[in-house]
């Protein structure tokens, strides 16, 4: 499934560490990026391969280009006003890159 | 969407739903009502004691462990169990950290190793609150973790399934592993829940 669609991928413009800011955009449609975690800045917590875009495959389309697909660390209280957890108490989403922008 | 589940006598939305779509595939050819049947019953053999089993292998065996975070595919297989083409993460509890697991858009679950979800994972309520205030959901499930343990909640929006690997309880040295399947709850492996006490 993903791993066969790699010769038609999009390139990971990212790396494990990076820093990076969810974009706060609200398009229509199945997207896969929970509200909460938009606009934050968050950091790459890993790779996890490169899968169809699930905005194309919810409407019967290919998916393709497959993107990578990242797994973001957000500290939560950098996510929630009056955030009363721990300070490291962090948050891990999985982000498509398309969703995502250098925030170095 | 406040659909009238139906009772026994009078079949509700999405048992009408349900009806439709088994009829359709069959109809269309997609599947036989034999393999339909076969794979329901399959769906149903499947529950946490596979999830289980591989906490209990990687308890006693470190190498082992170490396969299951690099490897949980090849891992899990090991032990006789296919996880089809789920892509797992097998996320690690330490005396530090404490790992929970929710899908904030729907109702992701491992179902390859824990079986049919439990309807709260499902339920509006866990979803939001679990990533915003973890340690009140985890009180209200008789979960209470050390003050100085920080908590990485998972939220699988995507195509990651992910199952937690508990801390083994103390005191369960003696055990050998079968005995130790025994002790690990469904909610330890989401993260709601600890393993019981031997």
């Amino acid at each position: 499934m993903a791993e066969n669609s790699t010769r038609s991928a999009v390139s990971p413009l990212f790396a494990v560490g990076d820093c990076v800011r969810v974009r706060n955009a609200h398009p229509p449609g199945h997207v896969r990026t929970p509200y909460y975690c938009r606009g934050h800045i968050g950091v790459i917590e890993r790779l996890c391969g490169v899968f169809p875009n699930p905005e194309e495959l919810a409407y019967n389309r290919s998916g393709l280009p497959a993107l990578p697909l990242y797994r973001v660390r957000f500290l939560s209280r950098e996510l929630w006003p009056n955030y009363s957890g721990r300070p490291n108490d962090v948050v891990e989403v999985e982000t498509f890159q398309h969703w995502l922008e250098s925030a170095a | 969407m406040n659909k009238p589940a139906g009772g026994a006598d009078t079949p509700g939305y999405y048992r009408r739903m349900q009806a439709a779509v088994e009829e359709l595939l069959i109809l269309r050819g997609v599947m036989t009502q034999d393999e339909l049947d076969r794979r329901v019953t399959d769906m149903d053999a499947r529950t946490y004691k596979r999830g289980a089993q591989v906490v209990a292998r990687a308890w006693v065996d470190p190498v082992y462990k170490a396969r299951l975070l690099a490897e949980p595919r090849t891992a899990t297989a090991e032990l006789g169990i296919d996880i089809g083409p789920t892509h797992l993460i097998v996320v690690e509890d330490t005396s530090k950290v404490h790992n929970i697991v929710v899908c904030t858009l729907c109702s992701c679950y491992p179902r390859m190793l824990l079986g049919v979800p439990p309807h709260w994972y499902k339920c509006r309520e866990y979803r939001s609150r679990v990533v915003r205030e973890p340690r009140a959901v985890l009180a209200e499930f008789g979960t209470a973790l050390p003050p100085d343990v920080d908590i990485r909640v998972h939220d699988s929006t995507a195509d990651m399934r992910y199952m937690v690997l508990p801390l083994r309880p103390a005191g369960t040295e003696h055990l050998g592993e079968a005995a130790l399947a025994e002790l690990v709850t469904r909610n330890s492996l989401i993260g709601v829940g600890l393993p019981n006490a031997s």
